[in-house]
């Protein structure tokens, strides 16, 4: 029977105990040590970041000190992880002694490997969680809470106990406010968390249970959190959704969800295959059958697993792999919004891969998420928008929310304007769908531009970006450039030209641009300074910012009156576009070309433009592939030739031969845009002669015949020229 | 099988597995005067014909109310396996403690010796020391597919060691006094006991008498459903029935 063999093993345990008496003894003075330690670091400086609990400082100060010191540390935590394994050799299963012990093994190494790392966990990384190692707030004095001592004492018959005891101590430690921060923190100190997570390693499925039950309550706290990945936690709570009791099941997961909340954690959990596992527990049970709570629980919790963790790219590939989309795709169909809410939220997260932005537009899934734009609840409608703001970069996908009747609950949605989180997803998807022509004139349909406009003001950045970004798309209809004006919201638009947020300021320089095409509103515009305002953001360090500044820039210059004067009155406005020229951002040099095609209609400005070097720099420019570049340097060109010896100056910087080459391309509007450059260069008969070299009159003969107008004169008017230099030379050469 | 209805007239919870403490049954098969309710039973038993059985099952399958005809079935043969083995060592009806100590630890992995005293007073409804087939039959029904309330009602029976309706802060300490490793060095090992007996009892005790009456003890495991079998595992856990269930009703025949 098992009592006489914990009789007998409690001889040798005995020995152990004193080890873990004396480890327990200098790890309870080391915590108190180190708590007076850092209250004294509070009231000098800041104390630098890097992990502060108990475990790990004194093993990086160790480490500091030389290795023979970071040993004994070493030692000193095998023999407590070790002792505890021991101790509770008479009550639990020998296979809990063995993985102690490699426990032990395990938790030196992610503790040496978190103290080398702990600085490195703020690598810059695509999603905005905590991946900076936490740094400990501390308390005022000295003082250990009551809960502390509490806990400290429940502690004792977890770590000292049989199952019985222990059940009852996790349950009495549930009395405690779990989610108060001196608790959780408690827990910590106490060293319970370790033995947590020990029981959680063993076969005791009510210890499981009951540890569990705390673990998820307590990695709310992003300490924790922390504290239970490097200790393994992670490992043991994967392995565990392999088990057969669907409570167990649930809680791990669950707990799984709230550890996931930082990048390393999401690694690991990936790593020992816990995402299969998720997955294969979203298979559990089919749809239909689902009505009893307790079967939809493994799927809830595996979901909202899923969700955190899915934070994760190559998490995100992982869960495609697994099979995890048809499943996804499933379970969107189920009406309980408790499991909807983690699914979609997964669905939202995962939707900026390609893959499953296909797989959303194949699997059916833009019927369901249009029709839980309806649903009461405003978390769910709130990812089922984000899910669609994400999808909608592809123009199918736009064309699907369109067929579906998804932009009018869209755009019902913005009246919803207290729940600011629901408003910044309504408004994205709003943007993105927008960019196609035919939702534009749905929007229409709508009202949404009026309602658009009276969300211009008012609101927080995220909602602001959105709506801007939706009125600038807006703006490609002439109509809607009316209706902004008469609802007066140009002049917020200008207002919000003076933010500094990136983002922010590319739609609205969009925005403006697109409004500047209706010359009544580039009169308003005009008047509120916008143009000013507008050049101004040329000297952002942002490229996006400059290069849509830039191409709005072009319809001002365009639409505004007296246009000429007014670009003049800009002091050293003209150096400063000219020498954009000099950036490496080819969306910038795109955008500077078309604008000085712009203003190198008027004279004036042209020759200021010259005497800034406009000339050299085009022309270095010339060397290009990209087809966008291309048509704009040419238009630049072009234009520019039409100032005194320019088409000289183009000649000697070597322009000519590149631009020849433009006419082997496949865009028709780059062959329009050189056309006209070569036909305004070829006036000098230095540029001819070039021309004739690099073999264009071949291509120009072909283009005669076009369609375009334009490239019809343009290629006429040059092959022309050419040919009259090229019989006048033959009459010099001949008499 | 013919299996002879004698029972001890033993009600004392002794030990003894050969003889009864009290006056010697007369050897050979004279039958000793019945309790109230045997001679039903032992009619019912003693006739061991087809009918006989049947109406066994029948009544078995009322009363016990968690098993179908055919695993009551089962369960009988499995009890006469029992008995057999039982009763090559010593005359008498049923099987005792020990046998029934083995059984449980072998089927259902309970090693704790005072649990397993407590069940088998409990599954003895009538006092007598041995284990007969409907107490047997009766007994499981709550141990493998009881209801929570059943189960809550059969776990507070056990500890509550002396029967009085409540579970005493001395009971609970009899109960948990081996649960906790003591340590060297330790305060007075009774006092770290007495300690878990206090978390324990203000967790529990909802109207603050200083014991658990069945209220109580209800109300506590509605909250935490861990807290079932707070003083002692005395239910199988779910693989053991699981395998129990698999292994015994194998061969229910297919109607």
């Amino acid at each position: 029977m098992a009592k006489q063999e914990s009789s007998m093993s409690k001889e040798p345990a005995h020995k152990k105990n004193q080890h873990v008496e004396g480890a327990e003894i200098s790890g309870q003075s080391q915590s108190l040590h180190n708590l007076t330690e850092k209250t004294e670091c509070e009231k000098g400086k800041t104390c630098s970041t890097g992990p502060t609990d108990q475990r790990s400082k004194p093993h990086m100060k160790w480490k500091s000190s030389g290795i023979s010191a970071s040993q004994s540390g070493d030692k000193v935590r095998k023999k407590y992880s070790e002792g505890e394994g021991k101790s509770r050799a008479g009550s639990l299963t020998a296979k809990k002694k063995a993985s102690g012990k490699s426990k032990s093994v395990k938790i030196q190494e992610t503790s040496k490997c978190k103290a080398s790392i702990s600085l490195e966990d703020s690598e810059s990384s695509s999603e905005t969680d905590e991946d900076e190692h936490p740094v400990r707030r501390q308390e005022g004095g000295s003082d250990l809470s009551a809960e502390y001592w509490g806990i400290q004492k429940l502690a004792k018959y977890v770590k000292g106990g049989d199952p019985t005891a222990t059940l009852i101590a996790l349950c009495s430690m549930r009395d405690f406010d779990l989610s108060e921060e001196t608790c959780q923190l408690a827990i910590k100190d106490t060293g319970c968390l370790e033995v947590l997570i020990n029981l959680l390693d063993t076969e005791e499925i009510k210890c499981q249970i009951g540890s569990l039950k705390i673990l998820k309550e307590i990695s709310q706290n992003i300490l924790i959190r922390h504290a239970i990945a490097d200790l393994g936690g992670l490992e043991i709570m994967v392995k565990i959704l392999d088990s057969t009791d669907t409570d167990l099941k649930c809680l791990a997961a669950e707990t799984i969800a709230n550890v996931a909340r930082f990048k390393r954690a999401r690694k690991t959990v990936r790593k020992h295959g816990g995402i299969k596992k998720l997955v294969e527990l979203l298979e559990s049970i089919s749809v239909a059958s689902s009505y009893q709570v307790k079967d939809t629980e493994t799927v809830r919790c595996a979901a909202l697993a899923l969700w955190s963790c899915s934070k994760s790219i190559k998490n995100k590939k992982a869960i495609r792999k697994a099979g995890g989309i048809p499943l996804l795709a499933r379970w969107l169909k189920c009406s309980h919004a408790n499991i909807l809410i983690p699914i979609v939220g997964t669905l939202q997260e995962c939707a900026s891969e390609p893959s499953y932005r296909l797989a959303i537009r194949t699997e059916g899934m833009i019927e369901t998420l249009v029709k839980n734009l309806s649903s009461e609840h405003e978390e769910l409608q709130m990812h089922c928008a984000s899910a669609i703001h994400k999808c909608a970069e592809d123009e199918e996908i736009r064309d699907l929310v369109r067929k579906h009747e998804g932009l009018q609950p869209l755009s019902a949605l913005l009246d919803k304007s207290e729940n600011k989180q629901l408003l910044a997803a309504v408004t994205g998807a709003i943007w993105k769908c927008a960019m196609s022509r035919e939702n534009v004139l749905k929007f229409q349909e709508y009202k949404t531009v009026e309602t658009l406009v009276t969300l211009l003001t008012d609101q927080p950045e995220e909602v602001l970006i959105n709506v801007i970004g939706a009125l600038a798309e807006c703006c490609q209809e002439e109509e809607n450039r009316g209706t902004i004006r008469r609802l007066g919201g140009i002049a917020p638009m200008v207002t919000l030209l003076t933010s500094t947020n990136p983002a922010l300021l590319v739609n609205v320089n969009k925005a403006v641009g697109g409004c500047a095409m209706d010359p009544e509103n580039m009169a308003i515009i005009d008047s509120l300074d916008g143009v000013r305002l507008l050049w101004s953001l040329l000297k952002n360090p942002n490229p996006g910012v400059q290069a849509s500044a830039a191409w709005a820039l072009c319809p001002c210059v365009e639409n505004a009156q007296n246009s000429g004067e007014m670009v003049r009155s800009f002091v050293a406005g003209l150096e400063l576009l000219v020498n954009l020229l000099k950036s490496n951002d080819k969306e910038v040099l795109t955008s500077i070309c078309a604008a000085i095609a712009n203003i190198a209609k008027d004279e004036e400005n042209l020759a200021v433009m010259t005497d800034h070097g406009v000339v050299p720099l085009l022309s270095k420019l010339a060397n290009t592939n990209n087809n966008k570049l291309r048509r704009h340097l040419a238009e630049a060109i072009a234009h520019c030739c039409m100032w005194g010896s320019n088409r000289v100056a183009f000649g000697e910087a070597k322009a000519v031969a590149p631009l020849a080459r433009y006419l082997k391309s496949k865009d028709p509007l780059v062959h329009r845009a050189t056309a006209q450059a070569l036909y305004q260069l070829s006036e000098d008969p230095n540029n001819c002669v070039t021309m004739h070299e690099n073999g264009v009159v071949k291509l120009l003969l072909a283009m005669v015949g076009s369609t375009d107008d334009i490239l019809q004169e343009a290629a006429a008017g040059c092959i022309a020229n050419i040919r009259r230099l090229a019989l006048a030379t033959e009459k010099a050469k001949y008499g | 099988m013919r299996v002879s209805t004698r029972s001890l007239l033993c009600p004392c919870v002794c030990l003894c597995p050969t003889r009864p403490c009290g006056p010697a049954a007369p050897p050979g098969r004279g039958r000793p005067p019945a309790l109230p309710g045997q001679r039903r039973w032992e009619r019912l038993r003693a006739a061991m014909s087809p009918k006989g059985r049947k109406l066994l099952v029948d009544t078995l399958t009322r009363s016990a109310k968690h098993f179908t005809k055919s695993e009551v079935e089962c369960l009988i043969k499995l009890y006469d396996t029992l008995v057999a083995k039982a009763s090559r060592q010593f005359a008498g009806a049923g099987f005792d403690r020990t046998v029934f100590r083995d059984t449980l630890y072998s089927y259902f992995g309970m090693t704790d010796d005072m649990v397993l005293d407590r069940v088998f007073i409990i599954f003895d409804k009538d006092n007598t020391g041995r284990i007969t087939v409907e107490e047997w039959v009766e007994g499981l029904a709550p141990l493998l597919r009881g209801t929570l309330e059943e189960k809550m009602k059969y776990c507070f029976a056990i500890y509550d060691l002396n029967g009085d309706g409540y579970i005493s802060k001395k009971e609970m300490f009899e109960m948990l006094k081996h649960s906790l490793l003591i340590q060297p060095g330790d305060e007075e090992p009774d006092e770290v006991v007495k300690d878990l007996v206090d978390i324990a009892l203000k967790k529990m005790d909802y109207d603050r008498d200083g014991k658990l009456s069945f209220t109580d003890f209800e109300k506590a495991v509605r909250d935490e459903s861990l807290l079932l079998e707070a003083f002692g595992p005395c239910l199988p856990d779910l693989k053991s029935t699981m395998s129990f269930e698999q292994k015994i009703f194998r061969e229910i025949p297919k109607k």
